[in-house]
């Protein structure tokens, strides 16, 4: 096999971080909207207006309006905003408590860690959709209920990203030096444990934040989600399906505005991870 | 082989009644019950009381569980508590649909992932390396019901090639594959994009092996290097793979279900759930759960087919 040359090596990390740059370039075009959404909205999203209900996209309505004459790039805004504020929450709380429970589990070991183990492996075998309505049929619709729904899908992934290496890194000598000169348990996870993992946690939490964005999408297209008439990015594209023959702009453009969301958080996380892995530059 | 299987059944059981369990609990502490919604918002409460007493609703937790758990025992899953029908009846109607889609999600997603994932791992880091990436990290972005409704918007509205909606008679060949075009097309490619990520780190992963390293040593041309001794052991963790992503082809199918208004267990289910048809929800519930379960035993048989040294022990 060739050994790839210095420049092809250079060129390579040059694209990969190239890829990561794009998908941050991204991630904070579409998170400055959501933050500035109220100020940046041509019109009130929830202004309705019955001479220009689905209207095509033109120079005072560049994205169309919808069934109720609604401006569909105000509304596009708004609803980024509801995605962002639930995707970044429900990852945040996922990560801050499925992390402490992986870790926690992975070190104390015994029967506490194998139940806990065993509950998010079965918990983890329902399709998160599944899931997800289900949770929000029992606590009702609103943004909090949706945040939390998310939240308990996302602690699994971040359960076992804690377990595993929290398995592996108790057993090695600086612990035992640590538990040595009297350090406490919690001390030690946070001082001793906690750090040799949480890069690898922040890159898969910004992967998963995509994934949370989409689940937000998911359950407001389900019609389970944050309920109207506040915006949401999956709602629209929800009720943008029975016009789709006539006004296909409001489903599409919701929908892209999903894409690109993820898409960007996709990309960071996929390009943080390969900058980080040591594994891959050896390749 | 045999016992091997017998064993993995068994091991099932606690998990279907784990899952079954969740799901009662889950749903009966929704708020609203099948009484109220079969009898609408302006119903007397006396007549709310006197459904629910009928569907056995006013007994205990505790005893609707055991009767819930005697019904499976004898192979019962009961009749629907908002249509009255016998749900086997339903179940035997619905299934033949999800059956096909996810089983047309899985073979198109491994026929152009597999190819594509390997391609791009052997030519990694050119053009189409990236191009490749980059395809399948979109798909993976790619919401399922929004890709169904775009396929939808210019196959079916657009270009009127293929029905909106609906999922045609199943017993019709015809009719059924016009009707399953744009489902499975769509959770293909949602599979594809997944598919084709892992095969090609699992052809990274092989490239460093050492039996591969030897291989070129001993001058096997590159044809035989790649279709002996890479292929071979990279399918392995690409089918153990395919196993772990069976949940992402269920929650798939459900959307996609919804999407193009198929009469298969993802609409039943979501149906189920709004209207709080507590008896339907379990029924499906085990069935999916079952499902998983499967494409994971069949997934891990494949194994030894592939793989000599596996043993099922």
């Amino acid at each position: 096999m060739k050994q790839p040359s210095m420049r092809r090596k250079i060129l390579r990390t040059f694209l990969r971080n190239r890829t990561s740059i794009i998908g941050a370039c991204i991630s904070m075009a579409m998170l400055s909207i959501a933050i500035l959404a109220p100020w940046i909205s041509p019109y009130d999203p929830l202004r309705q207006n019955v001479y220009y209900r689905l209207t095509p996209p033109e120079r005072s309505h560049p994205l169309g309006t919808d069934e109720y004459g609604r401006d569909v790039l105000s509304r596009i805004f708004a609803g980024a905003r509801i995605s962002f504020i639930v995707g970044m929450a429900s990852m945040a709380f996922g990560m801050i408590i499925g992390t402490a429970m992986g870790m926690i589990g992975g070190y104390a070991g015994g029967k506490l860690e194998t139940a806990l183990m065993r509950i998010l492996d079965i918990l983890m075998s329902f399709p998160d959709e599944v899931f997800g309505v289900m949770v929000m049929i029992v606590l009702g619709p609103g943004l909090e209920n949706v945040i939390i729904a998310i939240t308990v899908l996302m602690i699994p992934r971040f359960a076992r990203m804690g377990h595993a290496p929290t398995l592996a890194i108790k057993e090695v000598d600086y612990i035992a030096s640590a538990k040595s000169i009297g350090a406490s348990d919690s001390r030690i996870i946070i001082r001793h444990i906690l750090p040799n993992i949480f890069g690898e946690i922040l890159v898969m939490g910004t992967l998963w934040l995509g994934t949370a964005i989409r689940l937000e999408a998911s359950l407001s297209f389900l019609g389970v989600g944050v309920p109207p008439p506040t915006p949401t990015l999956g709602n629209m594209v929800r009720v943008g399906v029975d016009f789709l023959a006539v006004a296909p702009w409001v489903s599409v453009f919701a929908g892209l505005a999903i894409l690109i969301s993820i898409f960007g958080f996709n990309l960071l996380g996929d390009g943080l991870r390969d900058i980080t892995d040591p594994k891959l530059y050896a390749r | 082989m045999i016992a091997y299987t017998i064993r993995r059944v068994l091991i099932a059981i606690p998990t279907l009644l784990i899952v079954l369990t969740i799901t009662f609990v889950l749903i009966r502490i929704a708020p609203g019950d099948p009484a109220e919604v079969r009898l609408g918002d302006y119903a007397s409460k006396e007549a709310v009381e006197a459904l629910r007493r009928e569907m056995g609703l006013d007994k205990s937790m505790w005893s609707q569980y055991l009767d819930t758990l005697n019904g499976l025992l004898q192979g019962n899953f009961g009749r629907s508590m908002v249509n009255g029908r016998p749900i086997s009846q339903d179940l035997r109607r619905s299934l033949p649909y999800t059956v096909e889609l996810t089983l047309v999600g899985i073979i198109f997603g491994a026929v152009f992932g597999i190819p594509t994932g390997v391609y791009t791992a052997l030519k990694r880091n050119t053009l189409a390396d990236y191009m490749g990436r980059t395809l399948s990290l979109g798909g993976l972005s790619f919401p399922t019901f929004y890709l169904g409704i775009l396929l939808m918007l210019a196959f079916a509205i657009k270009i009127p090639m293929f029905p909106v909606v609906g999922g045609g008679d199943i017993h019709n060949l015809r009719s059924n594959l016009y009707h399953l075009f744009l489902p499975g097309l769509t959770l293909g490619l949602i599979m594809t994009a997944y598919v084709t990520r892992m095969a090609r780190s699992s052809v990274l992963n092989i490239l460093n092996e050492d039996y591969v390293r030897t291989a070129r040593a001993k001058g096997l041309t590159e044809r035989k290097v790649i279709y002996v001794h890479l292929l071979r052991n990279a399918l392995l963790p690409i089918i153990a793979l395919i196993g772990v992503y069976s949940i992402v082809l269920i929650g798939g199918s459900v959307m996609v279900e919804i999407v193009f208004s198929r009469p298969g267990l993802g609409k039943m289910m979501i149906g189920a759930l709004k209207q709080r048809d507590y008896t339907t929800l379990q029924a499906v519930m085990i069935t999916f759960t079952s499902f998983v379960i499967l494409i994971n035993l069949i997934t891990d048989l494949t194994y030894g087919l592939i793989d000599p040294r596996v043993r099922y022990k």
